[in-house]
C-alpha cells in the first residue's frame, strides 16, 4: 500500500458574493448569490515512501487546498484520502502527530521566544521523550547551523534564518512525511541553496518522504525526483522533470556561428541542409552570422543537423539548449487552463 | 506532558513574552483600571444624588458590580485567543493551530494570558470588597467562610459563563470571519448590566439574561447571599447556592458548539 493514497477528491469552495449595483447593499441584506468555485476536482494520485513530489501550480490552482487535505485541516467534499492508513480529517490529531508541515509564508514558532525555547515548547506539545528529543533536536541545530542564533527570538532573525529554525521544528517529532509550503519564498540566493541542500539530505539519508510546493523552478529542477502541476483544480502533469521537458519540449535551440566559405555574408542554406530544414519543418534564422535553429531532434537529430550544417559553412561556435522548464510549465499552464488563471506571458 | 501541565507552560510564556514589553504592560493596565473606574464613578454619582435605586443602596450595587466585573476580567484574559479567532483565521494562523497534536480548545486558550486585564481586576476587587465590607458591617448572614466558599462558586460560574460566551462568539467569526461586535452585548453589556439588579429591568430584558445568557444565575442571586437580601422577585433564599451551575452549564454547551464549528470550519475552508 502506497503511504499516501488520494482517490477522486473533489472540494468546492461556496463564496456569498457581494452584489453591487443601485441598492445593492439593501438586497444584500436579503439575497446573497453565491459563487461557487472548484478548487479541486476528481483529484488523484499515490505517492510511496521516500519520495519527493514538487507540487506547482499557478495561484489559486489549488496546490494550498490539496495540502490543506492531506495535512487535516480541511475535509473534502467527496473523495477519500489515506496516510499511513488515517483518515487526515477523521484521525487529526493522530495523523498531525506523524507529520511535519512548514507554511513558508509564515512562522510555526513563538514570535517572542528564543528559538531553542520555541523548540522545547513543541517537545511537550508533540509529547516527545526527553533523550529522544534532545538527540534529534542537537542534531538539526548542527545541520542546519542555527547554532549562532539559537538564543535569538524569532522576530529577531533573519528570513533565512527563520526558515531554517522552521525546518527544524517541523523536524522535532521526527515525522516521516513532511510537507513544504513554499520553503524558499523570499530567501536569497545561499539560503534557498541552504534549504534545498537540506531537504534532499534528509530525502535521501532519512527517508522523510517530501512533498514540496513552490513557484521556483530552480527547486524542482534542483530536488524533485517527480513533478505533479496542477491547474485550475486538476492534475494536468505528473511525472519525471526530465520526462516533462523531453514529452512536452523535445525542441532543442540550436546557436550556430558561422563564417562563408567563400568570405562575405553567410548565404542562407542551400542544396541538402535546405532540403532537410524544409523535410523536418525546423523553423530557423540567420543574421549577422549566426543561426539559430528550433528543431525537433526526433525529426531532425542535432548530430546530423550540425554536420550539414558544417558542409556549407566553416563554424565558429556551437551552442545547444533545452527549452527551460519555466516554459514548459508557463506552455502546460496555458494549455490546460481552465479560463480563471490565465498566464499574463505570452509566447 | 498533560493538558493541564502544558497549559500552564504556555500560559508562562505567554506572560513573559508580555513582560518584554513592560512600559506597554504597565500603560494598558492603567488605562484599563482608569477607563472601568471612570464607569463606577458614573454610578456613585448617580447614588450620590438619588440615594437609592428602588430601595438598593450604594454598597450593594458594588457588590453586583464587582461581583461582575472580577469575574469578566478573569474570563477576559483567558479567552483573547478565542476573542482574536476572526483574525487568527484571516492571517492563517488558526492552522497551526490546527496541525498541532492537541486539543484545539487547550491551544486556544493557551495562546496568550492577557495581564493587562489585571486593572480591570483590581478595580473590580477594590470595590467587591467595599461592597461586602458595608455589607457585613449591616449584618450580612454568611460569616467570612461562608462569604469566601459563596463568592468563590460564584465566580467560578461567572467566569465559565464568561468564557462560555467567548467560544460562542469564536465560532461565529468562522462563519463570518471578522471578530463581530454583536457578541459585545453578552460580554461587556452583560457585565454592565450585571452592575445592577435584575429586577429593575424590564421582562424580556430579565428573561434573557436568566434563561437564555444565565447571567443573573452566576450574578445576581449569589450576591443575594453576600448582601444578606431576599429576591424582590420572590425567588427562594437559597437558590444562590446552586444557580451558578448554569454558567458551568453554558460552558458546557458552548464545547458542544465549538466541536460543530470546527467540523464546519473544515467542510468549508473560509
Amino acid at each position: 500500500m502506497a503511504l499516501i493514497e488520494v482517490d477522486s477528491i473533489c472540494k468546492r469552495y461556496v463564496r456569498r458574493a457581494r452584489t453591487t449595483g443601485r441598492g445593492a447593499a439593501l438586497r444584500g441584506l436579503f439575497v446573497r448569490e453565491k459563487v461557487v468555485t472548484d478548487a479541486l476536482s476528481d483529484v488523484s494520485f499515490t505517492i510511496e515512501a521516500g519520495e519527493l513530489v514538487g507540487y506547482i501550480g499557478p495561484n489559486g490552482a489549488g496546490k494550498s487546498t490539496t495540502v490543506k487535505l492531506l495535512a487535516g485541516i480541511l475535509t473534502p467534499d467527496s473523495g477519500t484520502c489515506r496516510i499511513n492508513g488515517l483518515v487526515p480529517w477523521e484521525e487529526r490529531r493522530e495523523h498531525v502527530a506523524r507529520i511535519g508541515v512548514v507554511f513558508g509564508q509564515r512562522t510555526q514558532l513563538w514570535w517572542d521566544l528564543p528559538v531553542i525555547e520555541s523548540f522545547d515548547l513543541l517537545a511537550d506539545i508533540y509529547r516527545l521523550d526527553r533523550t529522544h528529543y534532545e538527540t534529534t533536536r542537537d542534531r538539526l541545530i548542527d545541520r542546519l547551523s542555527i547554532g549562532p542564533f539559537l538564543e535569538q527570538p524569532v522576530r529577531q532573525l533573519s528570513l533565512g534564518q527563520r526558515m531554517r529554525a522552521d525546518l527544524a521544528a517541523s523536524l522535532l517529532h521526527r515525522p516521516r512525511i513532511l510537507f513544504l509550503d513554499e520553503p524558499t519564498i523570499g530567501l536569497d540566493a545561499p539560503g534557498k541553496l541552504a534549504i534545498r541542500d537540506f531537504v534532499r539530505t534528509i530525502n535521501a539519508e532519512e527517508g522523510v518522504t517530501v512533498i514540496l510546493t513552490t513557484h521556483d523552478m530552480d527547486d524542482i529542477e534542483a530536488l524533485s525526483s517527480r513533478l505533479m502541476i496542477i491547474n485550475s483544480g486538476r492534475i494536468v502533469a505528473d511525472g519525471a522533470p526530465s520526462i516533462l521537458t523531453d514529452e512536452l519540449a523535445r525542441n532543442r535551440e540550436v546557436v550556430v556561428d558561422v563564417t562563408p566559405a567563400h568570405g562575405g555574408e553567410a548565404r542562407p542554406p542551400e542544396g541538402t541542409l535546405a532540403a532537410a530544414l524544409e523535410r523536418s519543418r525546423t523553423r530557423w534564422s540567420l543574421e549577422g552570422g549566426r543561426f539559430r535553429f528550433d528543431v525537433d531532434p526526433t525529426v531532425l537529430s542535432v548530430p546530423e543537423l550540425i554536420r550539414l550544417v558544417g558542409e556549407q559553412y566553416t563554424m565558429r561556435d556551437i551552442s545547444i539548449e533545452t527549452a527551460p522548464i519555466e516554459e514548459v510549465v508557463r506552455r502546460i499552464y496555458a494549455r490546460t487552463d481552465g479560463g480563471a488563471n490565465a498566464p499574463t506571458a505570452s509566447s | 506532558m498533560t493538558g493541564t501541565r502544558l497549559y500552564w507552560r504556555l500560559v508562562g510564556i505567554s506572560i513573559r513574552s508580555q513582560m518584554q514589553y513592560k512600559v506597554s504592560f504597565i500603560l494598558q493596565s492603567l488605562g484599563q483600571m482608569i477607563v472601568t473606574g471612570g464607569e463606577f464613578l458614573g454610578i456613585w454619582a448617580l447614588f450620590d444624588r438619588f440615594g437609592t435605586l428602588q430601595e438598593w443602596a450604594f454598597h450593594e450595587i458594588a457588590v453586583l458590580y464587582g461581583l461582575a466585573n472580577v469575574a469578566f476580567s478573569v474570563a477576559d484574559a483567558l479567552t483573547n485567543g478565542f476573542d482574536s479567532a476572526g483574525y487568527l483565521i484571516r492571517k492563517g494562523e488558526f492552522d497551526r493551530v490546527m496541525v498541532r497534536p492537541r486539543s484545539t480548545v487547550l491551544l486556544l486558550l493557551g495562546y496568550e494570558f492577557t495581564v493587562r486585564r489585571i486593572g480591570r481586576f483590581l478595580q473590580g476587587a477594590a470595590i467587591l470588597s467595599y461592597g461586602l465590607v458595608v455589607s457585613s458591617e449591616s449584618g450580612a448572614p454568611l460569616g467570612l467562610v461562608g462569604t469566601a466558599a459563596t463568592l468563590l462558586w460564584a465566580i467560578v460560574g461567572a467566569v465559565a459563563l464568561f468564557v462560555g460566551i467567548r467560544i460562542i462568539q469564536a465560532c461565529v467569526s468562522f462563519k463570518t470571519v471578522q471578530s463581530i461586535e454583536v457578541m459585545n452585548v453578552f460580554t461587556y453589556g452583560g457585565v454592565y448590566a450585571s452592575g445592577y439588579p435584575f429586577t429593575i429591568y424590564v421582562r424580556w430584558f430579565r428573561m434573557l439574561f436568566t434563561y437564555g445568557v444565565p447571567l443573573a444565575a452566576v450574578t445576581y442571586y449569589p450576591a443575594l447571599l453576600l448582601m444578606g437580601r431576599l429576591d424582590p422577585g420572590g425567588a427562594v433564599r437559597w437558590i444562590g447556592w446552586v444557580s451558578p451551575i448554569a454558567g458551568v452549564a453554558f460552558l458546557m454547551v458552548s464545547l458542544v458548539i465549538w466541536r460543530f464549528a470546527l467540523r464546519w470550519y473544515s467542510s468549508t475552508g473560509t
